[in-house]
C-alpha cells in the first residue's frame, strides 16, 4: 500500500464521521490559530516599533529637562525647561562626535489654509532637526538663515498636515496658511517618515518663540524644549552620551553629587531593548499555544485508540486480504495525520482571520508570518506523528484470528 | 518449489493453544494434501478444529509443530510480510458472516485485496467489476453491503475472494448464515467455479454440503478421522448457471 492509498482510505474514514473528526482536530484548530494570532500580533508589535526607531533616525541623542529643585522640592520631570539655545550650540561646537544638533520647542495648534483645517503639532526648530533626523523634503527647501535669524513667517509641513490642508492636485509650495492668526508661508513639504511623525508642522526655532508664544512667554527667551543631536557613528553613541553629560552639568553649575537637571537618552536603544520584552511575551504566549497543541494530540490519541478496537474487525478482514501489519499501521497514521493537517490548516486559516480580526477592532499591527504558519504546520504533522503513532502501531500488532472474532 | 509438489501439502501439523495454565491441542498431528483444482470439504463438529486448519492452510496462523506446504515452500519459513503478501495474491477467504467492509460499497470491498497488491486504483476497479460480473453482481457494484440480502453478500465476498485469481479459495462455512435455497445457489456458484479450474476448500459441519464435494476431510478433536472422495451430487447437477 503506497502513502496515496493510505491518505485516501483515511480521508473516507474521517468523512463517514465528519462531526467526530472535526472535535478530534478542534485541539489542533485551536492550538495552531493560537500560534499563528499571537506569531501575527507579535510581528506586528516587532514592525510598528521597528519603524518608530526608523523614523527617529540612525544614532540620535535626546536631551530633555530632568528633574529641577526649587527650594528643596523637587518638581516633575520636564517642568522647568532647562536646556538653552547656547546648550546646543556649546554642544555642536565642543563635542566632535556630534554631527548635527538642534532645539525645539512644540505646541499643539489649529492650522488653517482656506476651507480647510487641521488640528497637529507646531514644532519650532532650527534646519538643524531635519539633518538629526535624516529627514529629506519631498518639495520645496529648508529654512533659510535669516528666516531663522529673523522669525521668518515660513512653514515645512509633515506629509499628512500637506494632505489634510492641501487637495490633491494642489501645490502647497508658496501658499499661505495660517496659525494662530498668524500667516505663514508654506516653503516646504517633508517626505513621509510615519503615520505618527508625518502629522507635525515646523517652523524656525524664533518664529515659534517671537510670534507664538510671545513676550508675555514666562520661559526664557533663550530656552529649548529638548535637543536632538546626531553622533557620527554607531560606536560614539556611550563617549557621546557621557561628554554631553559632563558638558551639561558645567554649564548648568550642578555641583558634584547632585542630579542632573537634564536626561540624555537613546531612543532607539530603548525601543531595541522594548523590542526584546515584546519578543519574550511573544514566546511566552506561543509557548501557552503549544499546550493547545499538545491536549489537541492527546485528544488525537484517545479518539484513534478508542477507533482502533472499534474497528477490530476491519483491521482483521485486511490482514487476512493482505494487509500487510506495516499496511495496518500506515493507514491509521495516515488518518492521525489527515487529522492533524486538515487542524492545522483550518488553525491557519482561523489564525489569520483572528489577527486580522484583532488588526482592525483593536487597530494593532498585525503581520501574517509565513515562517509561524510554515513552524504551526510543521508543529501539526508532528504531533500527528507522535500521537498517532501508538495506536497505529497497535492496531498493527492486532492477530488477524482474533481481530476476525470480535464482533 | 518443484512443479510435482502439491498445492498445499499438510505434514504431521498440529496446533497448541496456551492459555493460562493448560494447553489445548486444537489440532493434532493431521496430515493430508490439496491437489490444483480439487474441491474439498473439511467437515466436523464445532469444535473440532477446522478453523484452526484452515487460518493455518490461509496464512493467518502457523504450526505448532509440523508443516504446511505452499507449492513446495513451507510457510513457516515465509516472513510475516511475505504471508500477507501470499495471502493477497495467491488466497481468497470468503468466511460464514461475509466480512464486507461496511462502509465501503461492494466494488470497493471487491477490490481491496489489489490494493495491498499494489495495482492502480484505475485497474483495480476494471477487475472487480469482472470479478462482480462473474458472480453476477455487477448491476449491485454501488451498493453498500447493508442494502445486499445476505446471499448477495456472500456472492461479493466470493466475488472478492477471486479478484487476485487466487490459487485457492478458502470457504469457512459459507453457506451458514443463509436460508437453504441461497445457500444452493452459493454452492452452485462454487461448483461452478470448480468446474473451471478453481482449488476450492470448504469448511463445514453440514454432511448435505459435504456430500456435494467431490473430497471430503473428516475432524474429530482436532485429528483427522477419515480422507474420502465420493462421486459428489454437485458435479452431477447439469443446471448450473
Amino acid at each position: 500500500m503506497t502513502m496515496l492509498q493510505g491518505f485516501q482510505i483515511a480521508l473516507h474514514a474521517l468523512r463517514l464521521n465528519p462531526l467526530r473528526s472535526f472535535l478530534t482536530m478542534l485541539g489542533i484548530v485551536i492550538g495552531v490559530a493560537s500560534i499563528v494570532t499571537v506569531f501575527a500580533i507579535g510581528a506586528g508589535a516587532q514592525l510598528r516599533l521597528q519603524e518608530q526607531i526608523r523614523s527617529i533616525g540612525a544614532n540620535v541623542l535626546m536631551i530633555t529637562p530632568g528633574a529641577v529643585y526649587q527650594g528643596g522640592v523637587r518638581l516633575k520631570d520636564g517642568s522647568k525647561l532647562t536646556m538653552t539655545e547656547s546648550d546646543v550650540q556649546a554642544i555642536i561646537e565642543q563635542i566632535p562626535e556630534i554631527q548635527a544638533a538642534a532645539g525645539s520647542i512644540a505646541g499643539t495648534a489649529q492650522v488653517i489654509h482656506e476651507g480647510k483645517n487641521w488640528n497637529t503639532t507646531i514644532n519650532g526648530t532650527t534646519t538643524g532637526h531635519f539633518m538629526v533626523r535624516d529627514w529629506q523634503l519631498a518639495a520645496g527647501r529648508y529654512f533659510s538663515a535669516t528666516e531663522e535669524a529673523g522669525a521668518g513667517k515660513v512653514v515645512i509641513l509633515g506629509s499628512t498636515v500637506a494632505r489634510e490642508l492641501f487637495a490633491p492636485g494642489d501645490d502647497p509650495i508658496g501658499a499661505q496658511i495660517r496659525i494662530m492668526k498668524v500667516p505663514l508661508e508654506v516653503v516646504g513639504v517633508l517626505d513621509r517618515k510615519g503615520p505618527a511623525q508625518d502629522d507635525v508642522a515646523f517652523v524656525p526655532l524664533t518664529t515659534a518663540k517671537l510670534r507664538f508664544l510671545g513676550s508675555a512667554s514666562k520661559i526664557n527667551r533663550d530656552a529649548v524644549a529638548y535637543i536632538i543631536a546626531k553622533v557620527a557613528a554607531d560606536g560614539q553613541m556611550a563617549g557621546a552620551r557621557a561628554e554631553i553629560a559632563n558638558l551639561l552639568r558645567q554649564r548648568h553649575r550642578i555641583p558634584a553629587g547632585q542630579d542632573d537637571d537634564f536626561k540624555v537618552q537613546d531612543p532607539a536603544a530603548a525601543m531595541e531593548a522594548q523590542q526584546g520584552a515584546i519578543r519574550t511575551v511573544a514566546l511566552l504566549l506561543v509557548a501557552i499555544a503549544s499546550v493547545s497543541l499538545l491536549v489537541g494530540g492527546i485528544s488525537i490519541m484517545n479518539v484513534m485508540i478508542v477507533s482502533v478496537t472499534e474497528r477490530t474487525r476491519e483491521i482483521g478482514i485486511r490482514r487476512a486480504l493482505g494487509g500487510r501489519m506495516r499496511d495496518i499501521r500506515l493507514q491509521f497514521l495516515c488518518e492521525a495525520l489527515v487529522l492533524c493537517l486538515l487542524g492545522g490548516a483550518i488553525g491557519v486559516a482561523g489564525g489569520i482571520t483572528l489577527s486580522m480580526t484583532v488588526a482592525r477592532m483593536a487597530g494593532w499591527v498585525t503581520s501574517i508570518d509565513g515562517q509561524a504558519i510554515g513552524l504551526s504546520l510543521v508543529f501539526s504533522i508532528a504531533t500527528g506523528l507522535v500521537f498517532g503513532f501508538y495506536p497505529a502501531h497497535k492496531a498493527s500488532k492486532l492477530s488477524p484470528i482474533e481481530a476476525l472474532k470480535t464482533e | 518449489m518443484t512443479a510435482a509438489a502439491p498445492l498445499i501439502s499438510l505434514q504431521s501439523v498440529s496446533r497448541t493453544y496456551r492459555t493460562e495454565r493448560v494447553a489445548v491441542a486444537a489440532v493434532r498431528n493431521v496430515s493430508f494434501d490439496i491437489a490444483q483444482g480439487e474441491i474439498v470439504a473439511v467437515m466436523g463438529p464445532s469444535g473440532s478444529g477446522k478453523s484452526t486448519l484452515m487460518n493455518m492452510i490461509g496464512l493467518l496462523d502457523l504450526p505448532s509443530e509440523g508443516a504446511v506446504y505452499l507449492q513446495g515452500a513451507n510457510v513457516a519459513d515465509l516472513t510475516e510480510d511475505r504471508r500477507s503478501s501470499l495471502r493477497a495474491r495467491r488466497i481468497g477467504f470468503v468466511f460464514q458472516s461475509y466480512n464486507l467492509l461496511a462502509r465501503h460499497d461492494a466494488i470497493e470491498n471487491v477490490a481491496l485485496p489489489l490494493v495491498y497488491c499494489g495495482i492502480a486504483r484505475k485497474e483495480r476497479m476494471a477487475r472487480a467489476e469482472a470479478s462482480l460480473q462473474a458472480v453476477g453482481m455487477l448491476h449491485r457494484a454501488h451498493h453498500f453491503p447493508r442494502q445486499l440480502s445476505g446471499g448477495e453478500q456472500q456472492r461479493v465476498a466470493i466475488a472478492r475472494a477471486l479478484i487476485a485469481s487466487p490459487l485457492i479459495v478458502l470457504a469457512d462455512e459459507p453457506t451458514g448464515a443463509l436460508d437453504s435455497r441461497t445457500g444452493a445457489e452459493i454452492l452452485s456458484l462454487f461448483a461452478a467455479l470448480n468446474r473451471i479450474g478453481q482449488t476450492i476448500v470448504m469448511i463445514t459441519h453440514d454432511p448435505g454440503i459435504a456430500a456435494q464435494c467431490r473430497r471430503t476431510i473428516h475432524l474429530h478433536d482436532g485429528e483427522l478421522v477419515g480422507d474420502e472422495t465420493q462421486t459428489p451430487a454437485l458435479a452431477k447437477r447439469s443446471a448450473v448457471s
